[in-house]
């Protein structure tokens, strides 16, 4: 199972600020899950924005990392504090 | 002293600086900043602000912005307090203080840590207002406040 975290306005698009789920085997990379992401919540692109950003394990990753079923993904839109 | 805390606790602004000011007894320059919920959105009230953070990468983004701003600057001391959770309006949001044995280290370090703190730090904001929350992303001059830093001096 991965978890799998949505921060900020990704909270909202789900519904939810986390879950645990199963990693269909056709899920190689980040692109392969956004996509997955958007059919499974949104379907208006908030999960295939450029300026939301992944992280896997605790760094962020390139649209080309594997990800695995053990996983914890974050949707992380744009930071700021302060 | 913590160099750096990240806490649903609330910031007591003025005490955190008395605190600081008994860790730098070398210091001859002490520059703190503080930051607080506003009022007022444009025409909105605000009434507090939600604030996310994702440990460890939010601690450890902060981290590493203090080491480069000692490595930069000849500092004594450094202290960056920031709230998560539920903040109120007029509570302190964020905290940091700089000292140095001259002014000019202790404001540009301060300004390069809240410019790291605006825009890059890992946190989400969310201010709820009269109308409805609206989740806060960092602004276009935030973004060219932080760029001034990868110059080699300030513009």
């Amino acid at each position: 199972m991965a978890e799998i975290l949505f921060f900020g306005r990704m909270g909202d698009v789900s519904g939810q600020m986390s879950e645990r789920v199963s990693l269909p085997e056709t899920i190689e990379t980040v692109t392969d899950l956004r996509r997955w992401m958007e059919n499974r919540f949104d379907q208006t692109g908030a999960f295939e924005d450029p300026t939301v950003r992944v992280a896997v394990n605790n760094a962020i990753v390139t649209e080309n990392f594997r990800v695995s079923d053990s996983d914890e993904i974050a949707f992380m839109p744009p930071v700021g504090g302060g | 002293m913590d160099q750096l805390r990240i806490s649903t606790d609330r910031i007591d602004a003025g005490l955190s600086l008395k605190q600081f000011e008994t860790e730098v007894p070398e210091a001859g320059a002490i520059v703190s900043f503080s930051g607080q919920v506003r009022p007022k959105a444009g025409d909105q009230s605000v009434t507090a602000l939600h604030l996310q953070a994702y440990p460890p990468m939010t601690d450890n983004g902060i981290s590493n912005a203090v080491d480069q701003a000692q490595r930069r600057w000849p500092l004594q001391g450094v202290q960056v307090l920031h709230r998560v959770g539920d903040i109120k309006v007029g509570e302190t949001i964020v905290f940091v203080a700089t000292a140095s044995e001259h002014r000019r280290a202790a404001f540009e370090a301060a300004d390069f840590l809240m410019d790291y703190l605006k825009t890059e730090a890992v946190f989400w904001k969310k201010e709820i207002r009269s109308e409805g929350e609206v989740w806060i992303e960092p602004r276009d001059q935030d973004y060219q406040d932080q760029a001034r830093w990868t110059k080699n001096k300030v513009t």
